[in-house]
């Protein structure tokens, strides 16, 4: 059964429109008063401000350090493979005899590339290092005049990534190995 | 044959002309600042040529002001692609756009904007029959509408246009009887010489001021502006009668619009706020000066301005009429009421005299 809504008849004053144009000319007036002398502005001039990203953003994913300078990606390639886009291509070291710049370990890539243009900020690549080595940082803004641009090589991943604060997972590992040579703990 | 009368007829509308189109280009700016201001924006501030970043001071001022972007506007209008549709009636598709534009413009022809410069009067034709002029070629706009609608061959503009046929034909029967008052109280129809008997007797707006409010509801309707918008209803016609018109067409559209504003407001100043007269400071008489003259151009524009900012901030205060709200509030409130407000002011004259 359809419902009646049970709509009450405009009165005679409400007919007249009137206190319906004061109302508005009330609204209009405030709302440009406002914006006009009392600086009450909700939008935000883009390229001089820009909005600061809230903690936890997901921004573009960049290549983080650890606190000794080293680069934290061992070239396990799990992101490549968990990226739903396919943004992200890891060349491994091979046979160029590429050492990793930290002690402990195996490898790091010869050649780490995100091409931001397809890259979903979906945060899989974050979720899925064991090693901590790739997050989304707080850039939401890529500009670039070509798509070749926009790929970003190690380098520039590293460079805009910084330092992370996490863990040292195979410094730990290092320690605890040496702490095991001089096993018999002399009391 | 009068040389002189020709050579200043013809400077006069060119001036005219580029008045009113400035005023156009700037009404716009107004409409998207004024939109802004209300909408808690900043509105247009960025555009400006290369050179404005160099004059000190003014240059970064104009640009916030957004001074130039009636000027970038014009330009991309001029270079977008000026698409003809494969289905459309390509005469009456071409034909619209002037249809629309020039009664808009022609209707300032006899409005008088100022008192005389010099020996000149500042009118372009001192009609002895201004008012029937100006609504004779105001109701040929909707040709203009209709025939756009109909051209385009789709249907959101044909609505737009039939909506737009009835809108306007049905509020200037409001509109005409509106000013019917008027000219019982002046007794000429010369715009002139109402301007003329405001000057000694006071404006108009206090003798008849329901016959102000009619004609100013009315000229929203005809100048097709919110709340009764209809024909150009975007959230229901996309896009309304000029919905497949591109580039400089549908910039004529818009021209139109704007110039009706235009129009429309000087012919509210000149019938209902005195024209170009000021009570104080001895603007109530022609001009014998040329700073006096100036000065009451300038009178009459400042007025006229005021109006726009009234038609601007009015679109955006109220939401839409339905359709037979327009209609209704057209045909059975402003035509009985106009009809009343006649025969108030008559018989009130017939007591006085």
């Amino acid at each position: 059964m359809a419902i009646t809504v049970n709509r009450k008849p405009l009165s005679f004053w409400e007919k007249l429109y009137l206190p319906a144009i004061v109302g508005g000319l009330k609204v209009t007036t405030k709302h440009a008063w406002g914006t006009l002398f009392q600086g009450k502005r909700v939008t935000m001039q883009y390229p001089e401000q820009k909005w600061t990203v809230p903690a936890g953003y997901r921004g573009a994913p960049y290549l983080v350090k650890d606190q000794d300078n080293n680069t934290k990606c061992v070239s396990c390639q799990l992101c490549e493979f968990v990226c739903p886009p396919k943004a992200i291509r890891i060349t491994p070291p091979g046979d160029s005899g590429l050492k990793a710049d930290r002690p402990n370990a195996e490898k790091m890539p010869l050649e780490f590339e995100i091409n931001m243009l397809r890259c979903i900020y979906c945060g899989l690549c974050q979720e899925v290092c064991p090693e901590e080595a790739i997050f989304l940082r707080n850039d939401w803004s890529h500009l670039g005049a070509s798509r070749e641009e926009l790929i970003y090589n190690k380098e520039k991943l590293l460079a805009l990534g910084g330092v992370s604060p996490g863990i040292q997972k195979w410094k730990h590992k290092l320690e605890e190995a040496k702490e095991q040579e001089n096993f018999p703990v002399k009391i | 044959m009068d040389w002189n009368f020709i050579i200043f007829s013809l400077v006069k509308i060119a001036i005219v002309v580029g008045v009113v189109q400035g005023l156009v280009a700037y009404s716009v700016l107004a409409e998207r600042k004024i939109s802004a201001w209300i909408q808690d924006r900043v509105g247009p501030n960025r555009a400006a040529p290369p050179f404005a970043k160099y004059i000190p001071i003014l240059g970064p001022l104009l640009t916030r002001w957004g001074m130039f972007q009636p000027l970038a506007d014009g330009l991309k209008f001029m270079f977008k692609e000026d698409f003809t549709p494969a289905g459309v009636k390509k005469i009456y598709f071409w034909l619209a756009p002037a249809l629309s534009v020039i009664p808009a413009m022609l209707t300032v022809a006899v409005i008088p904007f100022g008192s005389t410069l010099g020996h000149q009067k500042m009118v372009i034709a001192d009609l002895n029959v201004g008012i029937l002029y100006t609504f004779g070629i105001v109701s040929m706009g909707v040709y203009g509408i209709v025939l756009a609608g109909y051209a385009a061959n789709s249907k959101y503009p044909f609505f737009g246009g039939i909506r737009s046929s009835a809108q306007m034909i049905s509020y200037e029967i409001s509109m005409g009887m509106s000013v019917i008052p008027v000219l019982l109280i002046v007794g000429n129809l010369n715009l002139g010489r109402i301007i003329g008997w405001q000057a000694t007797n006071g404006w108009l707006v206090m003798y008849a001021p329901l016959a102000f409010i009619i004609f100013m509801v009315a000229s929203f309707a005809e100048t097709n502006r919110t709340p009764f918008d209809l024909p150009e209803a975007e959230t229901e016609l996309v896009g309304g009668y000029h919905t497949e018109y591109s580039s400089m067409k549908f910039a004529l559209f818009f021209l139109a619009e704007y110039s009706n504003m235009v129009a429309s407001s000087a012919m509210m100043v000149t019938l209902f706020f005195g024209g170009w007269t000021l009570p104080f400071w001895g603007l109530n008489h022609p001009a014998q000066s040329i700073a006096m003259g100036l000065a009451q151009i300038l009178v009459f524009l400042l007025k006229m301005c005021f109006f726009m900012v009234v038609f601007i901030w009015v679109r955006w205060m109220f939401p839409r009429f339905r359709y037979d709200q327009l209609m209704d509030l057209g045909w059975r409130r402003f035509i009985p009421l106009a009809l009343v407000n006649i025969l108030i002011t008559a018989v009130w004259l017939w007591m006085r005299s």
